[in-house]
């Protein structure tokens, strides 16, 4: 299916639907904009999200992007169940970007946990609609009346009558008051929860109909493929464009300014060839002869940049949590163990490279884009060619991977303003190599840990220090602490040591820096649960009971927060006795303590709160004669609160081990005077089906607690959990990641 | 001119002979089921079928299948036992890359009906997934295997 010519169809679905029970097709309150930075809380209204024709079909929107996840039929499915719909007969319309839906930003895994209550609500009010119009049809009371898939039964004399039927007059009811709404009880739910769950999309992903952004076409649209600035910052010199304009199908070129700090989501800059077609334009890029002038960052050097970075982590750094007092304690003297951990700058390497159509025209942008923030598409756009944000239309395609790179569509905004300049739609196409040379990478980071270890073999003071280049630098040249990054993993150990201080470094920025999947959780995740499991061997203690006696006693942490994450804590505290049920699931399910260790053969196991979610996972791992790894077995327990779809649960948490698999073993980006060494598969190196974990075995722990994440969870502690096993295999100890640059033989 | 079938039906082109067959198949005849991942034969997601065997497009001149008989993701008539049991396990994520993966696996279960596990990873590893659907594609091709015995 191409989807061209559906351009402006978003507006007119509704309209489109037969002009009976049309919610999404009233008129709206003015949206709550949400000012720059804030969540954009929209005011409830069941209209927005759900229309029912009088055929039956069930139109649910989903408001939030699809990149692998799920949430593009998680929320439907919630919607649909308290509609107490038939699921084959919903249909999913993918929102524009639109603050009236609310934050639609599909990131730090919070698209069930943030909507979820709301879905519900939606849902159970369309069914009261319903079940109230059928009773005034049948002059009875609306309590005499309850639900079948897709029908409205009168309970006493068994009528029933079809919710296509019934929309007309639906819509006329009233909505009624939240209060007086009722929301299936949890045994009442026919989807949420349910093993049969899967991705709406899926006939069309492997009939290959599925549409994704680079599958965007509209018609007279033009191609364009940009050289961007080597090193971030430089300009354009000199161009001599004659070989380029040379090449067959290549139209001209046009020069897109260079970037100024911040960057937030702006075009690099750079020299955009024009062209027939996607080839022509890369061929035609290839005949550029551009010079480039001087960056301030054109002295980025990987290998220095390590060695500021841990200079920095040996120094005292910002206090981000301190209990009780680390140094009095390191001063008593006795057995002190000290490590540094490292790990490199990641990119995310989506197999769908970055790419957007986009089309200017009377002042206005329509643009078509995998994108994981279509509202951020509506700024960064409206910001770049000063027009209003209201003026920009963003649809959201399926997006092929995003694991954050895609919140950020800087690639949107080179199109608008393409466009603007050639008077006709845009298609700019990154290549495998811009996509990485150009990516908002997860930050190089340097963590330095010290314990001092009582007679029992558990710590008495625990301080740990991490050091990276913030993703506020995005947002503000001048961030130097990751004050907004320390939630991920560092301001909330859950360890019962007496004596805990965490501290952030500064660090300055040399290229973009953004968020990947689960963020600074990876290497906090990596050094903590290292750590742990070094004091662990170096007292001779099994990790699994250390782990245990290090989480202490079941009992809620007050972690003492402020802002957004204290308000986390009221409905999610953190729980030791969820953390320690999964490691003891995990452990149960590993056979841990019944295989022997050592040889070549080992087991490691890290257990790690992210996105409000506990996951334990036990990696067993074989290190053969040359010092290959091989990863026969995962196992991975995860406490994630009310789950919807079950087995697309297990799927985030397979892929998981295997994005693990890939930055612990292989993946690292470095720079070498301000230039990206890595470009393509063959030099950032992923796992493969080879090379991944052969079994990967998830199990949900079955809680009625809220829903929390489930996208990025399982990696942070896949790492840590692998090293550990790599140390019980072999007696060397990882402190940096990948892998591949530790000789294991 | 380069004359190709493509799914069954006579096609030519006077464009660029060196065109990859990927960008003919997307940008000129606007089937998009074949995916754009490296440009490199590295990942896989471009897997076409030429003369019934599994190529890189990305990396396949239209010179170079002049006269060849292509087979995309849209000349698989649904549904084709692979693609069942790639919803039967419900293998995607993402689902980019998964065309090429299924076309490669089709490919595969051709010339092996009944794969073992090794002889999956050796074929099915120059296809990458970035989601991390490994699993469940071996699930899912031993299960297609079984389909077709």
């Amino acid at each position: 299916m191409n989807i061209e010519n559906v351009s402006r169809r978003g507006f007119l679905r509704g309209a489109m639907v037969g002009g009976v029970f049309v919610l999404s097709a009233r008129i709206l309150p003015a949206p709550l904009w949400a000012a720059e930075g804030e969540t954009a809380v929209a005011p409830f209204d069941p209209y927005l999200w759900l229309s029912i024709a009088s055929d039956g079909t069930v139109t649910i929107v989903a408001h939030r992007s699809e990149m692998g996840c799920g949430s593009r039929t998680a929320l439907p499915i919630v919607v649909a169940d308290e509609l107490d719909a038939d699921w084959s007969k919903v249909k999913i319309d993918q929102a524009i970007g639109d603050a009236k839906y609310g934050d639609q930003d599909t990131d730090g895994s919070h698209s069930v946990r943030s909507y979820f209550d709301q879905m519900r609500l939606v849902g159970a009010t369309g069914r009261a609609m319903l079940i109230s119009a059928a009773a005034a049809q049948w002059a009875v009371s609306a309590k005499d009346c309850t639900t079948e898939p897709h029908f409205v039964v009168h309970k006493s004399s068994g009528r029933k009558a079809g919710y296509g039927e019934l929309a007309a007059a639906a819509a006329k009811q009233p909505v009624p008051k939240k209060e007086d709404v009722a929301l299936k009880t949890r045994s009442e739910w026919r989807y949420i929860g349910k093993e049969s769950n899967a991705i709406f999309d899926l006939r069309e992903i492997v009939t290959g109909k599925a549409a994704f952004g680079m599958d965007a076409a509209m018609p007279g649209m033009i191609y364009a493929s940009i050289e961007h600035p080597p090193v971030l910052g430089q300009r354009v010199t000199s161009l001599d464009d004659k070989a380029a304009l040379q090449v067959a199908g290549v139209k001209q070129t046009i020069t897109i300014p260079t970037v100024e700090p911040p960057h937030l989501f702006k075009p690099l800059g750079g020299v955009a060839v024009i062209a027939d077609n996607t080839w022509a334009a890369f061929n035609g890029r290839r005949a550029l002869k551009i010079e480039w002038g001087s960056s301030p960052h054109s002295s980025y050097n990987s290998a220095d940049f390590r060695k500021t970075l841990q200079a920095t982590s040996r120094q005292p750094g910002k206090v981000v949590r301190n209990v009780g007092d680390v140094d009095a304690e390191f001063k008593r003297g006795g057995k002190i163990i000290e490590a540094e951990y490292y790990t490199p700058h990641l990119a995310h390497a989506a197999m769908e490279p970055n790419v957007a159509v986009a089309e200017y025209r009377d002042g206005k942008v329509l643009a078509w884009a995998p994108t994981q923030n279509p509202q951020a598409v509506q700024e960064t756009v409206a910001g770049v060619l000063g027009i209003k944000k209201e003026d920009v239309t963003c649809h959201v395609t399926l997006l092929g991977g995003g694991f954050g790179r895609k919140s950020k569509p800087d690639q949107v905004a080179e199109a608008a303003l393409l466009s603007k300049q050639l008077g006709k739609p845009v298609k700019v196409v990154w290549t495998r190599e811009d996509d990485m040379h150009f990516d908002y990478f997860h930050s190089v980071a340097a963590m330095y840990m010290k314990a001092a270890i009582g007679s029992d073999g558990r710590p008495t003071a625990w301080l740990q220090r991490t050091t990276y280049p913030p993703i506020g630098s995005t947002f503000s040249a001048d961030a130097k602490y990751a004050d907004d990054e320390m939630g991920l993993g560092w301001n909330n150990l859950p360890f019962d040591i007496p004596n805990h201080r965490a501290e952030n470094g500064p660090a300055d920025y040399h290229v973009r820096i953004g968020w990947l999947r689960s963020v600074a959780n990876i290497y906090h995740a990596f050094a903590i649960h290292s750590f742990a499991d070094e004091l662990a061997k170096s007292s001779n203690r099994d990790s699994v009971q250390y782990l245990l006696d290090l989480v202490g006693p079941p009992r809620i942490i007050d972690l003492g927060l402020k802002g957004d994450e204290a308000e986390d804590a009221k409905t999610y505290p953190l729980d030791t006795a969820r953390w320690r049920r999964v490691i003891d699931v995990a452990a149960e399910r590993s056979g841990w303590g019944k295989k022997t260790m050592g040889n070549g053969h080992g087991m490691g196991i890290a257990a790690h709160r992210s996105f409000l979610t506990y996951v334990a996972t036990v990696v067993e791992v074989e290190v053969d004669s040359k010092g290959q790894i091989h990863i026969p077995n995962v196992w991975t327990a995860l406490d994630a609160g009310t789950v919807v779809s079950p087995d697309n649960v297990r799927n985030q948490f397979e892929g998981a081990a295997v994005f693990g698999t890939s930055l612990a073993l292989f993946s690292e980006i470095t720079a070498t005077n301000g230039k990206i060494d890595q470009g393509n598969f063959n030099e950032y190196h992923l796992a493969r089906m080879n090379t991944a974990p052969k079994h990967v075995d998830v199990h949900i722990v079955a809680s009625d607690a809220p829903p929390a994440g489930v996208g990025e969870p399982g990696v942070p502690p896949f790492a840590p959990a692998l090293c550990n096993a790599i140390f019980a295999a072999t007696g060397k100890r990882v402190r940096e990641l990948p892998l591949s640059k530790t000789k294991l033989a | 001119m380069i004359r190709l079938k493509v799914n069954g039906q006579e096609r030519s082109f006077d464009g660029d002979p060196q065109m990859p067959l990927l960008w003919y198949l997307r940008d000129i005849l606007g089937l998009t089921g074949t995916k754009f991942g490296c440009g490199m034969a590295l990942c896989g997601a471009c897997t076409v079928h030429n003369n019934g065997e599994a190529i890189r497009s990305c990396t396949t001149s239209l010179k170079e299948v002049a006269g060849g008989d292509i087979t995309t993701i849209e000349g698989i008539a649904p549904m084709h036992p692979v693609q069942k049991a790639w919803m039967e396990i419900k293998v995607p994520q993402c689902g980019y890359c998964q065309t090429g993966q299924i076309m490669q696996a089709i490919s595969l279960l051709k010339s092996n009906k009944n794969p073992s596990d090794h002889d999956i990873d050796a074929v099915m590893s120059g296809n990458l997934c970035r989601c991390g659907t490994y699993q469940r594609i071996r699930a899912a091709i031993h299960q297609a295997a079984k389909e077709t015995a």
